[in-house]
Order: C-alpha cells, then sequence, then structure tokens
C-alpha cells in the first residue's frame, strides 16, 4: 500500500519539474518557421547609396549573417558594441535597417561604429515581415546554400556568440 | 510646484527598459472595399499579434500588428483564399500566430491532453469505487 502515498508525490515532483523549467522559458521566444529553409529572397537599396542595391542572390555560396536593427531600438543599442568586436572575430555580417528612416540609421552607425559589411534598408518592414521578425534585433544565419540555420531572437549575447554563433559559422565553413 | 522633469526622466528610463521594440510610425491603410474589411476583421480574430501575445491581430495596436493586417488587406485583394492568408503568416511565424493551432504530432498533447486526463479520472474513479465496494461487502459479512 506505499503506492498510495509515494505515487502521488511522484507525480507532485514531476508537475514541480514542468514548472520549474517554465520558469526559465521566454514566452516571447516564437521558435522560428523558417529554420532550415530558404532564406527568403530580396533585394533592398544600400543604406546610405540609394543608387546601389543589396541582393540576397549575391550572396549565394556564403555563409553570412543578417542582423536586423534600427535607431529606435534600444535593444540594438545594448547590441551594437558586441556587434562591433566581432569585427575582430572576421564575422561576415549583414545588417538590415527595419522601418528606420535613413538618417537616424546612418547617424548611429557614424556615433557607434559601422560593423557592417553592407546594410540594406527595409524602411517600410516588409523585408522584416518575410523573415518573420517581430521585434528587432534578430539575427540570421544563412548558409551557402541560402538555408537559414539559426535564429538568433532578440540581442546576441556574449554567451550566444560563444556557445552558438561562433560553432556553427566554423561548421558551415568546413 | 511639483518638479515634473525627474518623473518624465524616471517614465522615460523606465520606457526605454522594454525590450520589445517597435517603432511608433504605422497606419492601417483601411479598404475601400466594406468586403476586404469584414473579411480582414474576420482572419485576424483568428490570429495572435506576435508582440502583445495575448492579443488578436483585429485589437492590436502594436506597428507589426498593423503591418501584418496591412499585408492581408493586400493578400484579400490580390484574390488569396483565407487558406492562403493564414499559410502565409504560419509560414513566416510559425503555427503560433493561430489562435486554432492545427492537429499535428507536436499539437497532439494540447489537443488530446484533457481528454486523455479526463480517462485516467475515470479510471482511478471505477478502481477507488470497486474497491470501496468490496471494503463494504467485508464489512456486511463481519457484522
Amino acid at each position: 500500500m506505499k503506492l498510495k502515498f509515494i505515487l502521488p508525490l511522484v507525480l507532485f515532483f514531476i508537475l514541480v519539474g514542468f514548472l520549474g523549467k517554465g520558469l526559465f522559458l521566454d514566452p516571447r521566444e516564437v521558435p522560428s518557421p523558417l529554420i532550415g529553409k530558404p532564406a527568403p529572397a530580396f533585394e533592398a537599396p544600400v543604406l546610405g547609396d540609394p543608387s546601389k542595391t543589396f541582393s540576397t542572390a549575391d550572396m549565394k555560396g556564403q555563409v553570412w549573417l543578417l542582423n536586423t536593427w534600427a535607431s529606435w531600438c534600444a535593444a540594438c543599442r545594448d547590441e551594437h558594441p558586441l556587434l562591433v568586436e566581432m569585427l575582430a572575430h572576421d564575422i561576415p555580417l549583414y545588417g538590415l535597417a527595419y522601418k528606420d528612416v535613413e538618417a537616424d540609421a546612418l547617424k548611429v552607425l557614424d556615433e557607434m561604429g559601422n560593423p557592417y559589411i553592407i546594410t540594406a534598408n527595409d524602411a517600410d518592414g516588409t523585408i522584416g515581415i518575410d523573415y518573420g521578425v517581430y521585434g528587432v534585433p534578430e539575427t540570421y544565419i544563412i548558409d551557402k546554400a541560402g538555408i537559414i540555420r539559426y535564429k538568433q531572437i532578440g540581442p546576441i549575447t556574449p554567451e550566444s556568440l560563444r556557445d552558438k554563433i561562433l560553432p556553427l559559422l566554423k561548421e558551415l565553413d568546413a | 510646484m511639483i518638479a515634473l522633469r525627474p518623473i518624465l526622466i524616471t517614465v522615460a528610463l523606465f520606457l526605454s527598459t522594454l525590450s520589445f521594440n517597435m517603432p511608433a510610425f504605422a497606419v492601417d491603410q483601411v479598404s475601400e472595399s466594406p468586403a476586404v474589411e469584414a473579411r480582414l476583421k474576420k482572419l485576424s480574430i483568428e490570429l495572435r499579434c506576435l508582440v502583445c501575445q495575448n492579443s488578436t491581430l483585429a485589437d492590436s495596436d502594436a506597428p507589426l500588428a498593423q503591418d501584418l493586417r496591412n499585408e492581408i488587406r493586400k493578400l484579400i485583394e490580390a484574390g488569396k483564399t483565407d487558406e492562403e492568408v493564414v499559410a502565409y503568416l504560419v509560414a513566416r511565424y510559425g503555427d503560433f500566430v493561430t489562435f486554432r493551432p492545427p492537429v499535428n504530432a507536436t499539437t497532439a498533447l494540447l489537443w488530446f491532453g484533457p481528454f486523455l486526463m479526463l480517462i485516467i479520472g475515470l479510471i482511478t474513479l471505477m478502481i477507488v469505487l470497486k474497491k470501496r465496494a468490496k471494503l463494504l461487502a467485508s464489512d456486511e459479512t463481519l457484522s
């Protein structure tokens, strides 16, 4: 008859386990259905030089990162210094200025440093919608075949850079 | 005279810590056709706003929700069916955007879990009742 007492206790601890795990999950983090799928193609004017365009077609055959950001986004400013530091790692980082005023975005790059090889200008946010952006900053890692392999929701942190992004880039580059 | 400035600065600092960042400029481009608006309404109450996740796309004021409503208007005007519009959003944001997620392997527990609990409860109840009946019967034989 011991089971009668142990079983509820075991069930209770299983429940506590699930609830405890739930405390450390971020309900705002919506997993992207785009991982493992081709990155949506786009062509957009280059920030600061609208006569030129940036096209995803030009990126075929390379591993690259697309970082969505905006001058009005506080979390992006928090992330910015780390992006500038990433220059040292020789990471192919491209920017997407999401729903921003061009002059404001350029001012940020001027004041805080420009970590991007090129920044594409998504003034009306339609490219963002294609990529499933719901809160900048978001960063995508796209492989040589143009497949999205990873999405960082929210700012890149030193931990996510060390544990996820750098190892994945190494693997994809090989 | 209460110094307003420190209060305003505090409020501004607090607002700047909100991690969800969306621009302030976005406007609903309401369609001239009432039919389009009616279909948008019907669709958007079934869809989740990604920014304020417990509101529907219909009643969210988040700029992204406005952008998405405008996209849905365009899709409806382009003659897309309701299923195609929902598929468009699911392809970008996942099943999470639908308030009625589709039945598949990952959502099976969500859909059938309550019934499973009900069955477990009924089985437990039956076992307990049977035991009790047995106990009562043995009590009667004793007396």
